[in-house]
């Protein structure tokens, strides 16, 4: 159904708020959208919480910006900064329990190819780092072991930014945190090629620096999922409160993060990559 | 797999022809599921669960569900129901006693999410020292989370509970999840005669959006509450949505009641309803509470059964009307703690007469002999004790 859910009934355009009514006219449903073109169409998120100078925040505009299919993309979050804005969003949200998401995804995404077989639903699991590699590690690992088809996508802000800036297992080494107060004992955990071992069949690391490149990985991620297997994007999102970076420094911080650790990783399996060679060839015939 | 044809649910339930079979529980409960029309089961092991969910997932290779598989451990087990069900699913798991508690935190959650799931609960010991024995304790974790529990006595209960269960928790006015209890090894491991109806026949499939809370597909508008959680609003909204929400939960825990009445003949039995001394029992010790008053009977004693089913919502009028003239309330139970007793007592005025015992647990049998101890007290019978060594 997807488009048919978000229309609006012949009768009831005057009826419902503004906003709503902009999303269909002017929004993303039903149509290619350039990420370029952010500011001049309706976004799926607008208003959200989060601090003044978040890069997550500004990632998950991105991110919805680039869903290939929003009409048919259900977001799965659990507890931490990035379910502030992504419950915001003009696309089904589902906030479980804690850490839960990637356990959830597999039932849902099970659940609608029992019930829709012949119709994509794109699911996609956007959590921290915390949510995703501690508590919810084990979900996590065997959902990718599994080979269940979604996307799994880590805002990393490198601490538990909502809970008030403890230590996660993606701090890096010698940090001083909150529940480390000598440091973080051990090092960044190596989220990419965990996910490599693990059978995801797509995997991208980036730095948030350029919109259409996290615009075609988020993309490629989605489509992916769709048709082979899970994928997963590591993605640097800073915490300026915690690791107390000046707005105006957030995109320089990751900037120099992209040539420190973070440069842009991106790894397939041969047939993911025959697939998007066929379908970036001819982007007319083969619409995702 | 013969070919199943789906029936109208009251037809399955209460008037379809119905053939005698010897089974453990453990079978009659995945017979039950057979004939539920279950798209996914999830499952992970543990002993005296294992069974169950070893015989579901043969019934799905034969066909008769859609998904199953091994989940990674039970809090992955769970929160996948909770998204299969929301994905619009009609889902079904089991655990036992440490897997429970495992899994806890999203099972609690699951009337909050207003996910209809069923859930066997084959009870065993929890806590130390460790035991794989059927302890219930379990059972009273469950009580505060808002979900239907039900307690099956034997194998027939647990078939009858566990079909009847994807009906009512799938009313549009309960829509919570439903646990079918019963102790592990004493019903799971163990035969009894089951009335079963035909393997041919199965329930109608689950229809997701006749729902108070529609599914999350992209077929329907998601609930809102779903997604924009009160939490971000004002400290005010917060505990307004959770409490108005709680209490709707709480509320269709208690309209699952009419339904208990519908399809399991209500949520209490009542053997010799004029008796001095009853037995207030759920489960297994409701078959040793049907022993001693079948003993007491014998002895002239004029002794009566309460088989307690319906857990929560917990039927505080049925029981309170039928020990309003009780001389004494025996309540045998299969755990330290008595969470059966505290409920009778919490349920009627005259709560000094409730004999908290005989209780037994880290597993053990419940003799027969230990409830008519309490009989002989009750009467103020002095019985010489024979001890043979």
């Amino acid at each position: 159904m997807g488009l048919e859910y978000v229309r609006i009934s012949p009768g009831f355009e005057k009826y419902m708020p503004k906003d709503y009514v902009d999303l269909v006219q002017y929004g993303q449903f039903g149509k290619e959208i350039d990420v370029q073109q952010l500011g001049q169409f309706k976004e799926l998120v607008e208003e959200h919480p989060m601090c003044a100078g978040c890069f997550m925040a500004y990632f998950v505009r991105v991110f919805y910006a680039s869903l290939p299919k929003p009409e048919d993309t259900i977001v799965i979050g659990t507890a931490g900064c990035a379910r502030l804005a992504l419950s915001q969003a003009a696309v089904p949200f589902i906030y479980g329990n804690y850490g839960d998401t990637n356990a959830v995804a597999s039932g849902l995404k099970r659940a609608l190819s029992i019930r829709f077989p012949d119709k994509e639903k794109d699911v996609v699991v956007i959590a921290g780092d915390g949510g995703l590699i501690d508590i919810g590690f084990g979900m996590t690992m065997h959902s990718w072991f599994r080979r269940e088809k979604f996307t799994t996508i880590m805002v990393d802000n490198e601490v538990y930014g909502n809970t008030g800036g403890q230590e996660s297992g993606m701090s890096p080494r010698g940090v001083q945190l909150k529940m480390a107060p000598k440091g973080k004992q051990f090092d960044k955990i190596n989220a990419v090629e965990l996910a490599k071992v693990a059978g995801c069949v797509y995997v991208a690391k980036l730095a948030p620096t350029n919109p259409k490149r996290i615009a075609k990985t988020v993309r490629r991620a989605i489509l992916a999922a769709r048709h082979f297997g899970p994928t997963f994007i590591h993605a640097y999102t800073s915490c300026n409160i915690e690791y107390s970076i000046p707005t105006e420094k957030v995109l320089e911080d990751a900037r120099k993060r992209e040539k420190q650790d973070f440069g842009f990783y991106e790894w397939m399996t041969d047939e993911v990559k025959e697939f998007f060679e066929e379908l970036e060839r001819k982007p007319e015939e083969v619409k995702a | 797999m013969p070919e199943q044809r789906v029936v109208d649910a009251d037809y399955l339930l209460l008037e379809a022809p119905r053939e005698r079979k010897f089974i453990t529980g453990a079978q009659a409960m995945a017979e039950a599921v057979k004939r539920a029309n279950v798209d996914i089961a999830i499952a992970y092991p543990i002993t005296p669960q294992s069974e169950v969910m070893h015989l579901v997932g043969d019934i799905w290779a034969q066909g008769y569900l859609k998904d199953y598989y091994r989940a990674e451990e039970e809090y992955g087990a769970m929160s996948a129901i909770a998204g299969a069900v929301r994905g619009g699913a009609r889902a079904f798991s089991a655990t036992s006693g440490p897997g429970l508690l495992r899994g806890l935190e999203a099972i609690a959650s699951w009337p909050g999410h207003r996910i209809p799931a069923v859930l066997g609960v084959l009870t065993r010991v929890v806590n130390a020292p460790l035991s794989i024995q059927p302890d219930n304790v379990e059972i009273s974790y469950l009580l505060n989370c808002g979900m239907v529990v039900l307690h099956a006595e034997n194998q027939q209960d647990v078939f009858d509970f566990t079909l009847a269960s994807f009906i009512i928790s799938e009313k549009v006015d309960v829509y919570i999840p439903i646990a079918v209890c019963t102790e592990g090894f004493f019903v799971t491991h163990a035969k009894g005669y089951v009335n079963m109806t035909p393997e041919d026949m199965k329930l109608p499939p689950r229809d997701p959006y006749k729902a108070p809370v529609p599914p999350t597909d992209c077929e329907i508008p998601p609930a809102r509450i779903q997604r924009d959680a009160p939490v971000q609003k004002s400290n005010f909204m917060s505990y307004l949505i959770h409490a108005v929400w709680q209490q709707e939960i709480w509320a269709s825990n208690r309209r699952a009641m009419k339904y208990i009445y519908k399809y399991l003949g209500g949520p209490i039995e009542v053997v010799n309803p004029d008796a001095e001394v009853f037995v207030v029992a759920s489960g297994c010790a409701a078959a040793q509470g049907r022993e001693a008053v079948r003993y007491a009977q014998l002895e002239g004693l004029n002794v009566g059964l309460v088989k307690v089913k319906s857990i929560c919502p917990f039927p505080v009028n049925e029981v309170r009307q039928v020990l309003s003239k009780a001389k004494a309330i025996i309540v045998p139970e299969h755990n330290i703690v008595g969470w059966l007793a505290k409920e009778v007592k919490a349920a009627i005025p005259n709560s000094d007469a409730v004999i908290g015992g005989p209780r037994v647990y880290g597993g053990m049998t419940l003799p027969v002999e230990l409830i008519m101890e309490k009989v002989y007290d009750a009467f103020g019978i002095k019985k010489e004790k024979k001890v043979v060594v």
